[in-house]
């Protein structure tokens, strides 16, 4: 019991932190360009495959840092020469203008390693178990998740709060029109933001490659879930988006391992349910097929008693 | 116009608000006769937009008691306080930018003349409320733009439809919030007239900075101050008052 | 489709006051003839063309309602399948009770989609149009997955991935009809299109439709002259709700089977791209996307795998050059198209037509060639185009459509400047009829 209790936990850490990884980039996009990026999963699917094809050509530690590289790069043209014209539209075209991009970059994907999950194992360096608890070992590579995602909350903490381009960017949050007056290239600020929020996407993106399935469905798998993050969390808050994501992360590791219904539930009080009952097929539902469905429930939920979010501050 | 003690359409009592740490009312208390026209003037800052939110409903007061014609509206939404009788223009123009000149009006009468969330019946059919609509029209001086897109209007044709809008319905009390802002001599005098049209029989209570519209309109000027009221009196002696001078007026006389 | 405002000019014609009944009939008329006409002309009398015509009275149906959602009242909605796909289960269930011998005749199937899409509209409605725009929209992308990871789990319901079956051929059989043939399932779909369609437009003559239009313009103004926006935008999110659910039972007739696709992201994505595409201000707007997107998708489907990569293309080519959709570009013209210079105008469009042609195809090869080399590795280096067997392995097929492309591209350019000048001179016209034509 202690040993699924800790391994969860522990799982379910990383998974939170992955959240967050991919979260803390589309809210620093949404808070400072109020674009709700949804072609965000998509740059962190693209970073798995990146830095699976230069891992193959080159080696992994190299991956790790030009992967993340060349997708800030795609990143910043996208900004510059589409989503650009579309900022005067107002938000609704440039949210739809990243889900057609979203769709667009799926089967860029598709054309160029076809449809099937791609062999992206984890490279010999990072795969040898770093611990040992109840026998059972520990793989290094998701120490190494979690040593970058904590690398990563420093590094922004780091970056906007103690440097003069982040504080510049911090004003511009509020205060574009301000900014620019002050002699700021506000458009080219938003390039910046939108290039380092799509890196860190990816850098998650090449970590997440090997704990989640490498193939062209990833970013409709994540995407929703890092949407319900950033909302449960309250839209522009980071600190709100980091608790949302290890909420979600660890409650729902934990529901994966429990292979528990509520049937169970009844029996143990002695109770039973007729086979027949409408309701019986309801109750025989373990918990861990209910898993996928828990992001969306706390969503729910997160709606009717507190709309703004945990940490949400401003009205989007 | 005074018959014994006059009735209070609008009574604030003792109004603070506070964004945070920042008062920006401090103790506002103001009783408006029934079908008077009754001004707030003030320099910038005073206040005065953010006592039109407050009573409006945009927002709630941090403490302090607001009422229109004895009914409690502090806590109330806008459209709860615009259905017991108190509608309110705009400074920033807020208009329906798609919908035509016409239908702008029309929209800002549906509610009034009873039709409520109806999914039955026909506007185009509505006889009251279409007539209603082109009489309003008429009085604003739109009724050669009535099907153009209201986007598309003239700076101060929008602050004309942002009046119709707001005076369309059967509204007691009218809150116009610096009406004439950026508009020529001419185009001020013509809504000068308007607005003392549309008053007869109901009361306004008017924000504005130009010093003549104000003279010429009001029976009654309030002056707000850093969040307070520092005079209510009649035109003639509130252009005497030494402290509205001092704060405001300036003492060279202005007219 | 919009409410005209003339007040009653004569004083004696009666109030017709209900909405459905003043809607204008010539353009009406003209539509349910070309509906009834539309399986007999040739090229559509097949099967498949029937059974395409099928898939666009859905397809219109549906857009329609995201129409009035996303269109008239601003609600941007990535969920919206969710009320189709709860329809169409609703309506398969109910086939399979009348296969079981419930009396009821099959037409009337559509009725229980509309009736679940109503009923589930106003339950998550409630909880969900407190908030409008982004927030909106992320709410329904949650609400949109839980019902589909729920569908997926409830397996009795939904027969998760492979779906639930009915037979429309069972049942009551009123006047002989079995609603087995394409051609009778055609009409039922053709009527119910009719009748939502003269619904959906008699709805915005309504006062609370009229307020919708209001509530996407300016929400905070609609509150200060009486209505509650929150309010207005349920009663819209319901009657969305009801007949996107009413497609979903159209679905289940003409499919016969239901499965959790219908309520997933794909479907939800796939009507806002309809509804984009065709024009997201107009009503007319939604059927255009249905018809040409539905078209696409059975058609461009055969012959290349590629197809979703050439719609996300379009999609966002619409996004950045024409926000107005397919109905804003056609109806762009209604200002010029009584000047002289009108057809010089279209002469313009016909000339840029062919460097477009040109880089179009080029470009076309070019992304068809990389698609099936990833996605068909065993058919090696061979690619088959426009019937003639390409060996890629080589650089020519490769420089060929480089070179379309290129060429296509640098002609654009001046065509395009053409097209600029004829519109100049033709908008010029259309204000001053009377001027004389500028000496060249």
């Amino acid at each position: 019991m202690l040993e699924i209790v800790t391994f969860s936990l522990l799982n379910g850490v990383v998974y939170g932190l992955l959240l967050f990884m991919v979260s803390s980039g589309l809210t620093l996009i949404f808070s400072l360009m109020g674009v709700l990026n949804f072609a965000h999963a998509s740059m962190f699917m693209l970073g798995a495959y990146f830095s699976y094809q230069i891992g193959r050509w080159i080696g992994f530690w190299p991956a790790l840092v030009i992967a993340p590289l060349v997708v800030a790069a795609i990143g910043a043209l996208i900004e510059r020469y589409g989503l650009r014209h579309v900022h005067r539209q107002g938000h609704v075209a440039e949210i739809l203008f990243t889900f057609g991009l979203a769709y667009v970059i799926v089967e860029c994907v598709v054309m160029i390693w076809g449809r099937n999950p791609i062999e992206n194992r984890v490279p010999a360096a990072i795969d040898f178990p770093a611990f040992w608890i109840f026998g059972t070992s520990y793989p290094a590579y998701k120490v190494l998740m979690m040593a970058i995602s904590v690398g990563m909350f420093a590094f922004l903490y780091f970056a906007f709060r103690r440097t003069r381009l982040g504080l510049v960017i911090r004003a511009a949050l509020t205060h574009p029109e301000m900014v620019a007056a002050l002699g700021h290239d506000v458009p080219r600020i938003f390039v910046l933001v939108f290039a380092i929020g799509s890196a860190l996407a990816a850098l998650a993106g090449v970590i997440g490659g090997f704990a989640l399935l490498t193939e062209p469905n990833m970013a409709a798998a994540l995407g929703p879930i890092v949407f319900v993050v950033i909302v449960v969390g309250g839209l522009g808050s980071i600190g709100g988006a980091f608790l949302a994501s290890m909420l979600i992360g660890i409650v729902q590791t934990f529901a994966v391992a429990l292979d528990y219904s509520l049937l169970d539930l009844f029996s143990a009080m002695h109770v039973t349910l007729a086979s027949d009952s409408p309701f019986h097929e309801l109750a025989a539902v373990k918990l861990a097929q209910a898993a996928p469905m828990i992001p969306y429930l706390l969503l729910v939920v997160m709606l009717i008693l507190r709309p703004r979010g945990l940490l949400g501050t401003r009205e989007a | 116009m005074s018959h014994g003690v006059p009735r209070c359409a609008l009574q604030l009592e003792n109004v603070h608000m506070r964004f945070g740490a920042t008062p920006v009312l401090r103790g506002v208390s103001l009783d408006v006769f029934a079908g008077e026209r009754h001004a707030i003037i003030g320099p910038n800052g005073a206040g005065k937009s953010t006592l039109f939110n407050l009573v409006s409903g945009r927002f709630a007061p941090t403490s302090g008691s607001i009422r229109l014609d004895g009914t409690p509206i502090g806590r109330r939404t806008p459209q709860e306080i615009y259905r017991l009788g108190l509608a309110r223009s705009f400074q920033v123009t807020n208009i329906f930018p798609r919908l035509t000149v016409f239908e702008n009006i029309r929209c800002g009468l549906l509610w009034s003349l009873g039709c409520r969330y109806s999914f039955v019946r026909d506007v185009a059919q509505l006889q009251k409320v279409n007539a209603r609509a082109e009489q309003v029209l008429e009085e604003i001086g739109l009724r050669d733009r009535r099907n153009v897109r209201a986007g598309v209007l003239t700076y101060a044709e929008q602050r004309a439809l942002e009046i119709g809008i707001t005076i369309a319905g059967d509204a007691k009390l009218i809150l116009l919030d610096e009406p004439t802002a950026g508009m020529s001599r001419a185009e001020a005098a013509r809504a000068v007239a308007l607005i003392r049209g549309i008053s007869a029989g109901r009361t306004l209570v008017m924000v504005e900075h130009d010093m003549s519209v104000v003279f010429d309109l009001a029976d009654r000027i309030s002056v707000l101050v850093y969040g307070e009221i520092i005079a209510t009196d009649a035109p003639a002696r509130i252009r005497e008052n030494g402290a509205v001078q001092a704060a405001y007026l300036g003492t060279a006389g202005h007219a | 489709m919009k409410a005209d405002g003339l007040a009653g000019a004569a004083a004696d014609r009666p109030p017709i006051t209900h909405a459905l009944a003043s809607l204008r009939g010539a353009p009406w008329l003209a539509a349910a003839v070309a509906l009834a006409v539309l399986p007999y002309v040739p090229g559509l009398d097949g099967n498949f063309g029937r059974s395409l015509l099928s898939q666009m009275g859905i397809a219109a149906v549906f857009a329609l309602s995201y129409n009035l959602l996303l269109g008239q009242t601003g609600l941007l909605s990535f969920g919206h399948a969710v009320y189709f796909g709860l329809g169409a289960y609703a309506s398969i269930h109910l086939m399979r009770a009348i296969d079981g011998g419930l009396p009821i005749p099959m037409p009337l199937v559509p009725l229980a989609g509309a009736a679940a899409g109503l009923c589930f509209g106003m339950l998550f409605g409630a909880v969900t149009v407190r908030r409008a725009g982004v927030v909106f929209a992320l709410i329904s992308l949650g609400i949109g997955e839980l019902v589909f990871a729920a569908m997926r789990i409830l397996q009795s319901f939904s027969g998760g991935e492979e779906g639930i079956t009915a037979n429309r051929g069972l049942g009551p059989h009123p006047f002989g009809f079995t609603f087995g043939p394409q051609i009778q399932v055609y009409y039922v779909i053709a009527f119910w299109a009719m009748v939502s369609a003269l619904l959906l437009a008699a709805f915005l003559r309504t006062p609370v439709g009229r307020m919708c239009n209001a509530v996407r313009d300016n929400p905070e103004r609609a509150a200060f002259v009486g209505y509650d926006p929150v309010r207005v935008r349920f009663v819209a999110f319901s009657v969305a709700a009801m007949f996107a659910g009413l497609a979903g039972g159209l679905h289940a007739l003409n499919y016969e089977i239901v499965a959790a696709e219908a309520v997933g992201a794909g479907r939800s994505g796939a009507v806002l791209l309809m509804v984009y595409i065709g024009g997201v201000q107009h009503f007319f707007g939604a059927v255009l996307g249905a018809v040409v997107i539905t078209w696409l998708q059975a058609s461009l489907s055969d012959y290349t795998g590629a197809w979703q990569l050439y719609v996300g293309l379009f999609f966002i080519a619409m996004v950045l050059f024409a926000p107005g959709g397919l109905s804003g570009l056609l109806l762009v013209h209604r200002g010029i198209v009584r000047s002289r210079a009108f057809w010089a105008v279209l002469g313009a469009y016909a000339i840029a037509a062919v460097p477009f042609t040109l880089a179009a195809c080029g470009a076309i090869a070019l992304l068809e060639i990389n698609y099936r080399r990833a996605t068909q590795p065993d058919a090696g280096a061979t690619v088959r185009l426009l019937g003639r067997n390409l060996d890629t392995s080589t650089p020519w097929p490769w420089l060929a459509a480089l070179a379309l492309l290129v060429i296509g591209a640098l002609l654009l350019r001046p065509s395009l400047a053409r097209v600029k000048r004829a519109w100049t001179e033709a908008s010029e016209q259309a204000k001053s009829p009377a001027a004389p034509r500028p000496a060249r």
